[in-house]
């Protein structure tokens, strides 16, 4: 009989669905932040979310980041596009040992709802939430949609640092478990006002922030201005901060994105560099590889965050080409060790030609 | 479309006797966003402005006018304050209650005038750099969002300069600027249309009422 394989590293023993043991200093019982505690450079990246009801979409769409990632991020009908719910990604996600971080946009939901979620989140095994406010509907394909926006990202991380520190809803009703949660948020160091938004970070992580996702960076110069001004304010020992990166399809999509997606900021260089290339494509992967190598380097970065929306296929040769990982490789779901067994089990039946007593069987199998 | 589907959900067929209309599905390299925008019926009146928080302002100039003038409001606010709580014998005698009509009436006016005031009750204007975040599309109250343009104007109203710039901008000005760096708690929806004024009043009345007793104890 074959051994049942060693659990991996963050794993728990008796399941991969299950949350890992607490340990000290740890807020949550999840992988993100055993990684990002040890030190290690994390690597989190964003499931496209698919417009179907099968669980297989999901599924198959995180199989691909397999081994190559530490988190990832489920969202919200990111640009208010409907798309399927962050909720139930990180549902299927949990199911299959997957670490989401469920991101919560407060555009749709008002604080009855987000408290709900947060709760059923976390029952479900979810360990990271990040709190976005949300793009606007007008942004969306159902502009005529009612905004919500009862809380902003900053009240959102305060509500769910209370559910989770003082075990109380909003209202003070007391919660018989609170959740165990990592609590992230977002910040664009690419946008005015840019003497804030250092200070905003402060804010952020006065309200609960432990982790920090960035929004794509393409100015390096500009994002150590401002890491520089976040490490005179203390805010960096405070918080693990992983910086947005993506790979550019052409200079033609780069040119879109900065005419039509407010709080991308693309400079001319990078699109210089596409035009000229052969291969633009190639070059878009490249370009982004040479920013994850500059931006690691900055002292208080923590990790990468990985967005390919549309070219996801390219994220596990992007982070195995930039080297981030050193070697490490991230949690990957495996096959589990009772499948496996019938697996080999069948193969042997069927390919090798050998007839079996079931006495015989009996006689292996133990 | 697949035979097996059922055409609707009623018996009877179509719940309503008006034709479908649900865009088309975009293709090629069009978003669905895009689709939608295109598909919308045609007509010779098209409205200002996107978002109905933009639609209720006049011109900027006045807002922008008290943000300039942030110190000065700033000043003229703590004086006015003070005054509001000296008559607080006052407003008890008449009642709050009654005097609340009056009051509101003209705080929605003065407000509105100078802030674009959105009487939420709760105002923050003095931890804003008296620029009101009730005007942001998104009501956001701790700060921008990251759709901010390059241009400093806002990601939902390309002609509206954003709120948030406006408020640190206003904030740098002011003697207790750096209140823009409280977290601020979510909006109580329940005191909407109600007087910031009074609630301040009164609140002010009940602590000073309390540190005395104290004193005295």
């Amino acid at each position: 009989m074959t051994p049942a394989r060693p659990p991996q590293r963050d794993e728990n023993p008796a399941g991969i669905h299950l949350p890992l043991e607490p340990l000290p200093g740890h807020t949550s019982r999840g992988r993100l932040e055993r990684v990002l505690r040890r030190g290690e450079f994390a690597v989190t990246t964003e499931l496209n979310p698919p417009d179907s009801a099968d669980p297989e979409d999901v599924y198959n769409r995180a199989r691909i980041f397999d081994g190559w990632v530490d988190a990832i991020n489920a969202v919200d009908a990111s640009g208010a596009n409907c798309h399927m719910s962050s909720v139930g990604i990180c549902a299927l996600l949990t199911r299959m040992g997957y670490a989401p971080i469920m991101q919560i946009a407060c555009r749709d939901k008002n604080r009855i709802a987000i408290q709900g979620d947060v709760l059923g989140g976390a029952a479900m095994g979810v360990a990271n939430m990040l709190c976005l406010t949300g793009d606007g509907v007008q942004a969306g394909d159902q502009p005529g949609a009612k905004p919500v926006f009862d809380l902003d990202s900053s009240s959102l991380l305060e509500t769910i640092r209370i559910m989770r520190d003082n075990g109380k809803f909003l209202s003070g009703r007391k919660l018989t478990t609170p959740p165990q949660l990592f609590l992230g948020a977002a910040v664009n160091p690419f946008a005015p006002p840019y003497d804030f938004r250092p200070i905003h970070l402060g804010k952020k992580i006065a309200a609960g922030a432990q982790f920090v996702q960035t929004q794509y960076c393409f100015d390096v110069p500009m994002f150590k201005t401002f890491m520089n001004k976040a490490r005179d304010l203390g805010h960096l020992e405070k918080i693990f901060l992983l910086v947005g990166v993506g790979p550019l399809a052409s200079a033609k999509t780069a040119k879109w994105i900065r005419s039509n997606v407010p709080g991308i900021h693309i400079p001319d260089a990078v699109i210089k560099r596409l035009e000229g290339a052969q291969d633009q494509k190639a070059e878009g992967k490249k370009l982004c590889i040479d920013i994850i190598n500059e931006v690691k380097e900055i002292p208080g970065v923590s990790g990468v965050h990985v967005m390919a929306y549309r070219q996801e296929e390219y994220v596990a040769e992007i982070v195995d080409e930039s080297g981030v990982l050193k070697g490490r490789q991230p949690w990957k779901r495996e096959v589990r060790a009772d499948d496996r067994l019938v697996a080999e089990r069948l193969d042997r039946i069927l390919n090798e030609n050998i007839t079996e007593t079931q006495v015989d069987m009996v006689k292996t199998a133990h | 479309m697949d035979s097996t589907q059922p055409k609707s959900t009623t018996a009877a067929g179509p719940a309503s006797a008006a034709a479908e209309t649900v865009p088309p599905a975009a293709t090629g390299g069009m978003t669905q966003a895009t689709a939608v925008k295109k598909s919308a019926p045609k007509s010779d009146y098209k409205p200002a402005d996107v978002s109905p928080q933009r639609r209720v302002q006049r011109s900027f100039a006045v807002r922008l006018w008290s943000i300039r003038h942030s110190r000065l409001l700033e000043w003229f606010y703590a004086r006015f304050a003070d005054a509001f709580l000296m008559l607080h014998p006052l407003w008890k005698g008449i009642g709050y209650g009654r005097v609340e009509a009056p009051v509101k009436f003209i705080e929605k006016r003065v407000k509105g005038f100078m802030f674009d005031c959105r009487m939420c009750g709760q105002c923050v204007l003095s931890s804003t750099g008296m620029s009101c975040p009730m005007n942001c599309p998104k009501q956001l109250r701790n700060g921008p969002c990251g759709g901010v343009r390059a241009n400093g104007n806002c990601e939902v109203e390309p002609d509206m300069p954003c709120v948030w710039v406006k408020a640190w901008e206003g904030s740098r000005q002011m003697v207790k600027g750096d209140a823009i760096l409280n977290v601020q708690k979510p909006v109580d929806q329940s005191l909407r249309e109600t007087s910031a004024w009074l609630r301040v009043t009164a609140q002010a009345a009940a602590a000073r009422e309390a540190a005395k007793s104290g004193n005295a104890a």
